[in-house]
């Protein structure tokens, strides 16, 4: 294989999971800057994602219904979790947040293996994208193509979504100081409900989109968990134009570690993190910390 | 103050004396308990003491395992039970702790939690460290000429190492640097303004830690014979968390408690379903919602113990 094509190919596959991880640390940073929350369960909605995908697959045989249905569902789990376990920790400080979503990782996982078994699950790749293309050389599955510019569309919609609309100036109110956006007037309480939910149906959409790529475990959520949360910590927490450039880059990270340190690709994405640590401990677009 | 000495002292004879009358399984369960015991401990001397909570606890346990389980097949002698382990633990504190201690609160548990998943990755991949099955058949060290392979041996040894553990980090708590770590808990500006280079005390804190925690990481591996790279996994941490909090953070002596309740308790429901890793992650949850404090601390609000 040819150098430059080669790369090019790589390139390609890790901006394929940059941006799932994307769709995933978008949550985790809005829940972050809204609600003050670390939620070490959202990776838990990517599994949930995943699995509810894969029930709607077996059921209908259609996976462009399961990307309609799987993030609603996954986002009323979410807004029941919000309203249950998280509404009377928001006055709490960090560790009491980090032990109960902690837990939740704990039983939404064993109720996964329960339910689905533990088995690895592969989830089909749609008919429509099972072949592949040929772009300058390098051979790509058309799916990952597909997911990248799903994936883009979607970062086009949301900073649409945030910047341009009304609801968006209330959730960016709502990041800057939810007190005083509650004192305008907003019923600031549905909002954190809403952008709870949100964020988890997002969460959810990258694990029936990720399914024909990573198949279906139930540890997926815990594992994919570490790599957003680099992400977020990269990017700088509450900052979604972080998100976006700290996925990219880890993604494209751990895809060229991949290639380039078999043995030790692991090790890629804490080197780059650590990295931006040490000059920028806020992260890239992270405000300074206090 | 001497009913107390009394009851600790017959304690310690109990634990001492147990395999005399008891089983292997309970034998074997009491030794999980005084290494969790001790694990527990070690990280409530950051979480309790120094306010440092970290979720990656694990990466020193995993550390102390591994390093024990590659020295101890070359050399099963003292150096590659205890000493390399420990070093290795700190070693690797001092790198973790270089950076996570920069930030605080939710950055702090995210780096830590994302640090000692970084480890688990490695020893899953690497094949040199067993990848996914990790590394078995390690034997037990012979200290002095005297061959720890016989079970009484063991549970003496094992008992002197987790006394003198135990020993060591309650001395810590009372020593001046222990009080200024708890200064540094409870107002960590203040303790800057006055002076103290609060940074250099937290490192050292979390060294101390992690350092303990390869101990005990050392010690499981020689219990069982064998390390695997769930000892690294977020689990293991979590589980530690659960006993420091179980048994009341600060308390120290709670964290042994802690490990017994959890185990006793891990051990009697494992028995009636599959279903541990769900009660675990439910009790986590009702713990934060109704009993912030701790069973310990709820109990003190309820019975006015002293605390």
């Amino acid at each position: 294989m040819a150098f430059v094509p080669d790369v090019f190919g790589q390139a390609l596959n890790g901006l394929a999971y940059g941006v799932l991880l994307f769709l995933l640390s978008v949550g985790l940073t809005l829940i972050f800057g809204m609600l003050d929350i670390v939620n070490l369960a959202h990776g838990s909605y990517y599994m949930l994602g995943a699995y509810a995908g894969l029930t709607l697959i077996a059921a209908t045989g259609n996976f462009w219904l399961a990307v309609l249905v799987a993030p609603v569902a996954v986002a009323l789990i979410g807004a029941g979790i919000e309203r249950t376990c998280l509404r009377p920790l928001y006055r709490r400080g960090p560790l009491d947040q980090g032990l109960l979503t902690f837990g939740l990782i704990y039983g939404f996982e064993d109720l996964v293996k329960w339910i689905w078994s533990g088995r690895i699950r592969s989830i089909p790749t749609p008919a429509l994208f099972s072949g592949s293309v040929q772009v300058f050389g390098a051979t790509i599955p058309s799916y990952r193509l597909f997911v990248i510019v799903f994936g883009l569309a979607i970062a086009v919609a949301l900073w649409a979504l945030i910047e341009k609309t009304r609801l968006g100036a209330i959730i960016r109110a709502g990041v800057f100081d939810s007190e005083m956006t509650a004192g305008m007037g907003i019923n600031i309480d549905r909002v954190f409900t809403g952008v709870f939910a949100f964020g988890a149906a997002l969460a959810g959409l990258s694990g029936v989109i990720a399914g024909p790529i990573q198949s279906a475990y139930p540890p997926m959520g815990a594992s994919i968990l570490v790599p957003a949360l680099i992400v977020v910590v990269v990017g700088g927490l509450g900052s979604l134009k972080g998100s976006l450039a700290g996925s990219l880059i880890i993604g494209q990270a751990e895809t060229f570690g991949k290639v380039w340190l078999p043995g030790a690709s692991m090790l890629m994405i804490y080197a780059v993190m650590a990295m931006i640590l040490l000059f920028r401990p806020q992260g890239l677009f992270g405000r300074a910390l206090k | 103050m001497i009913p107390r000495a009394v009851g600790f002292a017959a304690l310690v004879a109990i634990v001492a004396a147990f395999p005399l009358f008891a089983g292997n399984y309970p034998v074997k369960l009491l030794q999980e308990i005084l290494i969790w015991g001790i694990f527990a401990m070690s990280l409530d001397l950051l979480m309790g003491y120094a306010g440092m909570v970290s979720f990656g606890h694990s990466a020193f346990f995993g550390i102390g395992g591994y390093v024990a389980a590659l020295a101890l097949v070359k050399s099963p002698g003292l150096v590659s039970a205890l000493l390399l382990p420990a070093l290795a633990a700190a070693v690797g504190a001092l790198v973790i702790g270089f950076f996570s201690i920069r930030v605080s609160g939710v950055y702090f548990i995210m780096l830590t939690l994302a640090f000692s998943q970084m480890f688990y990755a490695v020893a899953f991949q690497a094949a040199w460290l067993g990848a996914e099955d990790g590394l078995v058949g390690v034997p037990r060290p012979s200290v002095l000429g005297w061959s720890l392979a016989s079970p009484a041996a063991f549970h003496v040894y094992l008992l002197v190492l987790v006394g003198f553990s135990a020993l060591f980090l309650w001395r810590i708590v009372r020593s001046p640097f222990g009080h200024v770590l708890r200064g540094i808990h409870d107002n960590e500006g203040r303790m800057q303004a006055i002076g103290y280079p609060v940074n250099r005390y937290k490192l050292l804190a979390f060294v101390i830690g992690g350092t303990v925690a390869g101990v005990a990481g050392s010690l499981y591996c020689q219990l069982v014979g064998s390390i695997s790279p769930d000892a690294f996994l977020w689990t293991t941490s979590g589980e530690a968390l659960l006993m420091v909090i179980i048994g009341g953070t600060g308390t120290l002596g709670g964290s042994m408690l802690g490990a017994a309740a959890f185990i006793l308790l891990q051990s009697m429901v494992s028995s009636y379903t599959e279903r541990w890793m769900l009660i675990l992650g439910l009790t986590f949850v009702f713990l934060v919602l109704f009993a912030p404090g701790g069973i310990l601390g709820a109990l003190r609000g309820r019975v006015g113990i002293r605390s």
